[in-house]
């Protein structure tokens, strides 16, 4: 295999494990949300999540081409091999945390999706060419819940700062890259997230203004997903998500 | 007006009434109807209503477990739904004139009912299967047949919802055939949920008519198109070639062809544990409204914002205007 094939399949996958955990953490709020037509926001934008897992994992296990499937990359890899963004992992938080995330993630993704669809890899152009789509309506969501949290009440606009605030430090590594990351950009492959952080800040910048709320503590960043180093909710997260597929080893579903 | 010429005149309404009701003619928010059929209807739709939002606790109990990507994304999106039928529902009964805040405050203070198979846990991954193809079958039933009931926003909605339903029955019933020709151990996993949910299935169609408690009232107004014993055996009948195919035992010993009526006799139901559970004795009835109200009261919060939000847009767009 060539090195730019195995390089492209380990960006595949990493571009995967960022959707399943998100779409993990997301999925948590399905009968916990404010109310009901929450409940169905929340499970719907989870689904997309899970939906580009898939894709995502099935093209890496097309490439890999051996005999492997969307599930070897969900359940079958252990924590030291996950190579999400830390921001996913992120607990679920209340409503404010999970909207203050959601917005630095759709504002992230909407740039990188866009991207994404002029990869000189058709098929990683074509996945987000069908998933920039549902960002854009994430995006929407996003930045009106944070209008409305900012410039709601108190009790709304405290939390929502404090969501803001505490996860923060976790967007950093979204805008940094490793050397295979840097080899698929050269050939054109893999998207330079460095491109887009001035327009990425100032979009977050101009919501938070406008809900009346105050930019973060610029300093502080934590990093290490992309080598998988993670917090210790990975761990847990794969302990709920793998146990069954795990206790019954070579079943189908 | 007299006493005496009000009742008349309510005796009169209440003639019309069911003449349209016999005619096969929907009844619809704004016509006559009699206090008792709308409160009759209030508390059907909002039962149905709360029990698809309960629903989604047990089920939403394996979506983070699901064992393969395509089961997790197949589970989410029929938990979605069981979430939009609760909306349907809730919409339907507000053109009762009542509001979803006082249905919902009723279901939390216990005076509003749901179905009591959702007391029963989900405890492995065959009750996910089990819940889809048995207990969606048997709402199935009671449903397709409610797509005739007389007042129309309800009909409507039994229209719509029974199409989703088919899909939720057919992806519980091929989590059951997965298990069932599996491994020794996945078989045994169907079976065991099988022998768990069969009986209390047959039990979400309520007393038998004898003890039924409203349903000769309801049947005359058409709000009840089919008795329980009725759809009851019709599920029974349904299930048996369902419960062959998959290879599995059938749960009733007493289950026998009978030819004369045409249909399957069954061994007597333990309406003793059906009463238990109703009562609160389930395994999870103090949960399931603990976390409905815990959910509910956590989001308190983020209502309050969006009500204020909208009131300060309100205010912010009169003001721009003048």
């Amino acid at each position: 295999m060539s090195d730019l094939k195995q390089d492209t399949i380990n960006y595949t996958v990493r571009l995967g494990d960022d959707a399943l955990i998100l779409g993990h953490r997301i999925s948590e709020w399905v009968s916990n949300g404010p109310f009901l037509e929450e409940d169905i926001a929340l499970g719907n934008v989870s689904l997309d999540f899970i939906g580009r897992a898939r894709m995502f994992y099935t093209y890496a296990a097309d490439l890999s081409g051996e005999g492997k499937t969307e599930d070897h990359f969900a359940y079958m890899r252990n924590e030291r091999e996950f190579q999400n963004y830390l921001i996913n992992e992120l607990p679920r938080g209340d409503f404010a945390y999970t909207i203050a995330r959601q917005l630095f993630v759709d504002t992230y993704n909407h740039y990188f999706l866009t991207a994404l669809t002029k990869s000189s890899d058709e098929n990683l152009a074509a996945i987000a060419a069908k998933a920039v789509k549902e960002t854009k309506y994430h995006l929407r969501r996003s930045t009106d819940w944070t209008l409305r949290l900012g410039d709601g009440t108190e009790e709304s606009h405290k939390r929502m700062q404090a969501g803001i605030d505490d996860v923060w430090g976790y967007t950093k590594e979204l805008f940094e890259h490793d050397e295979l990351e840097q080899r698929l950009i050269d050939a054109g492959i893999a998207v330079d997230a460095t491109r887009f952080k001035d327009q990425w800040l100032a979009d977050i910048a101009a919501v938070i203004k406008e809900a009346t709320l105050e930019m973060p503590d610029g300093e502080w960043a934590v990093r290490g997903g992309r080598e998988g180093y993670h917090t210790e909710n990975l761990g847990h997260i794969l302990t709920e998500l793998q146990y069954l597929h795990r206790c019954y080893p070579n079943s189908e579903w | 007006m007299t006493a005496k010429d009000q009742t008349t005149d309510i005796s009169a309404l209440e003639g019309k009434f069911q003449q349209r009701i016999d005619a096969e003619q929907k009844i619809e928010p704004k016509d006559w109807m009699p206090e008792k059929y709308r409160k009759t209807l209030i508390r059907q739709i909002s039962q149905h209503a709360h029990s698809e939002v309960i629903g989604m606790q047990p089920e939403g109990n394996w979506i983070t477990r699901a064992p393969s990507l395509r089961r997790k994304a197949v589970l989410l999106a029929k938990v979605q739904d069981e979430a939009g039928h609760g909306l349907y529902l809730y919409s339907a009964a507000e053109t009762l004139g009542v509001s979803r805040a006082e249905l919902i405050e009723a279901l939390q203070n216990g005076t509003a009912k749901y179905s009591s198979i959702f007391n029963y846990p989900t405890q492995t991954w065959g009750d996910i299967g089990a819940i889809g193809w048995l207990v969606d079958g048997a709402a199935i039933c009671n449903q397709v047949s409610l797509q005739r009931t007389s007042y129309g926003p309800y009909s409507r909605g039994m229209i719509r919802i029974c199409k989703e339903e088919s899909f939720h029955q057919r992806q519980g019933y091929q989590i059951m055939m997965e298990l069932a020709k599996g491994s020794p151990e996945q078989k045994a996993m169907a079976q065991d949920s099988l022998n768990r949910f069969y009986w209390p299935a047959l039990m979400m169609f309520g007393p038998h008519d004898a003890e039924s408690a409203h349903s000769s009232q309801n049947m005359e107004w058409k709000i009840k198109r089919e008795t329980n014993d009725d759809l009851r055996q019709k599920f029974v009948d349904q299930t048996v070639p369902q419960i062959e195919y998959l290879g599995l035992e059938h749960p009733d010993k007493d289950l026998k062809w009978n030819e004369e009526r045409g249909h399957y006799d069954f061994g007597e139901l333990n309406w003793e544990e059906f009463i238990a559970v109703i009562n609160g004795n389930g395994h999870c009835n103090r949960q399931r409204i603990q976390h409905h109200i815990r959910a509910h009261e956590e989001g308190a919060w983020v209502r309050d914002a969006q009500n204020a939000f909208e009131q300060k847009r309100k205010a912010r767009k009169a003001q721009s205007a003048a």
